[in-house]
């Protein structure tokens, strides 16, 4: 049975992780999203699914505990803020480069530095282009909603299996602490050791008697060998760029500026849609759900089709590099974003489309 | 590959009166000769042989001399960041509660930057073993001033010797664990004589066996020679051990099923 429940987005995350079936959770309080770690603490999902809960010494640990479990092919994962990713990102980067599934979160908040506690998108660069040290990429996810923060959740350990690669879910401190209405997904179980060991032959679950047994490193000092374990890495992110792209493309087909947003922004942006279509102003929304891979393609097609693109950003902008590169000159492109923790009225972001692309 | 030594005509099972531990596999270790790393290796590979224990066994290696780790040991390993490799124990053990994991860490990887994990580890108690392998020095990098160099001792980076008055004291890290409530089994060995090597792998057996009866963590440093570090023949590094680093980092348990040892 499907269950409808009214839940923070950072309570979804949580609620869902039990229900993927996730054997392990750590991390570290920040705010604006420690009810994740709250949530599990209170629900005791040791005796629900035997999942682990456990709270670490730091970013730092908790990355690192992902590291050791996610090795063991166990689905494991972290959640954390802009600060608390930033620690991370070593631990990430060894992720990446030994090609281990994880599932991290990142509810946004303001920065640079301690910089604030309230949402923002400032983290996109970070996020999209690596983060930490080395040549990789991590799949990126945006969720605009509660109900996506908890889809994300399952999508997200699916992904990271089928790629053996960490999947980040980007969010912001508003999707984090909104509350909607969300339908849970029913119990996945969690898989014994021998189902794992069947299925992920690279696991650290003990060398079998006559087999080899298993090592988990990112370290080849022969560059030769080095250079093809890239290799290897590009062609998977190649192939994530071929398959994973996801979008929702609203008013798209018969409009003639088109704004460009993802996660809350998103939210803001579908709102100025309706206020410039009540006008009588054909304005489209392309929301990027992946933001790595980047929807490069649709975004290509409509920049033929429209007169002027606007990147809705919570930050200085980020994406709007990657618009470009998309639009490739095509057709003007613009950027709005408030910044630090402050979010846009729709009135600001549709006199921004009026100013910046509509009017200019 | 090794070159393996091939003299069929004294090679008879009557005469064999050592074989090497099938937990260690035939690659040539890396380590520069009369470095100690070796035999910690060996005593490790061979307790996990006699407790049966090596499909059940998942290693995590450090970063330093003995990153390659896994190069050697015959059993799961899984090579972790530079002084995490207690976090990331932590989470194999709490998912694997069943199987046995050690790290095996130096001190730069244990009580440089990996500090903070090191004592969270201890101090929850996670039911690990670490075996934590003291030269009083970076190997890896080459030499370089690490938490463990002895005052006045010359490195790299202290050319001059460490001066305690701007580059701090040595840190005791073992005194400071076997403190903390979450452990069980703390002891400083060697592995420089037939003696302490034997009384090293009988404490590394005992941390095993801790482990077996979910009794908490046990902690073993091994005092050991970096002669490429210190810059003397592997004899002389032996006896600078003895006569310098003994002196300073007293061998014998600390702790042993929980009691703290007095040693007055
Ligand atoms: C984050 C990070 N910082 C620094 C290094 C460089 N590094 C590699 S090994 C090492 C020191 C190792 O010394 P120790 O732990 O004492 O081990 P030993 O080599 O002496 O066995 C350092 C500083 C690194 N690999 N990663
Ligand atoms: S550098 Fe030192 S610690 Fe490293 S292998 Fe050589 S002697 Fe051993």
């Amino acid at each position: 049975m499907k269950e409808l429940k009214l839940m923070k987005g950072n309570e979804a995350i949580a609620e869902a992780a039990i229900r993927a079936g996730a054997d392990a959770y750590f991390g570290y309080p920040i705010t604006p999203q420690s009810e994740i770690l709250e949530y599990l603490m209170m629900e005791k999902p040791h005796e629900r699914t035997g999942m682990v809960v456990l709270q670490a010494e730091s970013e730092v640990a908790a990355i690192n505990m992902v590291y050791g479990g996610a090795a063991c092919g166990k689905k494991v994962l972290t959640s954390s803020s802009s600060p608390g990713i930033s620690l991370k990102q070593e631990g990430i980067s060894y992720i990446a480069g030994a090609e281990l599934p994880c599932v991290i979160v990142n509810v946004v908040r303001g920065g640079p530095g301690l910089g604030t506690i309230q949402p923002s998108q400032s983290d996109y660069f970070q996020s999209v282009k690596g983060g930490g040290h080395g040549d990789y990429r991590l799949l990126v996810l945006a969720p605009a909603s509660v109900q996506e923060m908890a889809d994300h959740v399952g999508l997200g350990f699916d992904l990271a299996f089928k790629y053996r690669n960490p999947v980040l879910i980007l969010s912001d401190g508003v999707i984090g602490q909104m509350m909607e209405k969300v339908e849970l997904a029913e119990q996945t179980p969690r898989l014994s050791n021998e189902e794992l060991a069947e299925k992920y032959p690279w696991a650290t679950l003990g060398k079998r008697d006559g087999e080899p047994r298993h090592i988990i490193t990112s370290l080849e000092l022969e560059s030769s060998k080095q250079e093809i374990h890239n290799l290897k890495l590009q062609a998977k992110y190649k192939r994530m760029n071929e398959e994973e792209v996801r979008y929702e493309a609203i008013q798209c087909d018969d409009a003639e500026y088109l704004m460009v947003a993802f996660g809350s922004s998103a939210r803001i942006a579908q709102k100025v849609v309706s206020m410039a279509r009540e006008k009588g102003i054909k304005v489209g929304l392309l929301r990027p759900i992946t933001l790595y891979p980047f929807p490069s393609e649709i975004i290509h097609k409509l920049a033929g089709q429209v007169k002027g693109i606007l990147s809705v950003e919570m930050n200085a902008g980020q994406m709007i590099e990657d618009v470009k590169l998309a639009v490739c000159g095509k057709v003007k492109v613009e950027h709005f974003g408030r910044y630090g923790g402050m979010i846009p009225t729709p009135t600001e972001v549709f006199n921004a489309l009026e100013q910046k692309i509509i009017g200019g | 590959m090794a070159q393996t030594f091939d003299r069929p005509e004294i090679q008879t099972p009557e005469n064999l009166v050592y074989s090497k531990t099938t937990c260690l596999t035939d690659n040539v270790m890396h380590y520069c000769p009369g470095c100690g790393h070796g035999t910690a290796h060996r005593l490790v590979a061979e307790v996990i042989e006699e407790m049966g224990i090596q499909s059940e066994t998942i290693g995590v290696a450090p970063v330093g001399c003995s990153v390659l780790a896994y190069n050697y040991f015959n059993f799961d390993v899984q090579q972790a960041a530079h002084g995490r490799a207690p976090a990331v124990a932590t989470a194999i053990k709490r998912l694997l509660p069943e199987k046995y994991v050690f790290t095996y860490q130096g001190d730069g990887d244990l009580a440089a930057i990996g500090t903070a994990e090191t004592i969270h580890a201890c101090n929850r108690g996670e039911n690990i073993v670490i075996v934590f392998i003291n030269n009083g020095i970076y190997g890896m990098t080459g030499g370089q001033m690490a938490p463990t160099t002895l005052p006045g001792m010359p490195t790299s980076t202290s050319p001059y010797g460490r001066d305690v008055e701007t580059m701090g004291n040595p840190l005791k890290i073992t005194e400071i664990v076997a403190m903390l409530p979450g452990t069980h089994f703390v002891t400083r060995q060697a592995v420089h004589t037939p003696a302490a090597v034997r009384k090293t792998k009988k404490s590394l057996r005992m941390a095993f066996e801790n482990q077996k009866l979910n009794k908490g963590l046990s902690f073993v440093e091994i005092l050991s020679n970096c002669n490429s570090g210190w810059k003397l023949s592997p004899v002389k590094a032996n006896k600078w051990m003895v006569d310098n680093m003994f002196p300073f980092y007293e061998l014998g348990d600390l702790k042993v099923n929980g009691e703290m040892i007095n040693k007055d």
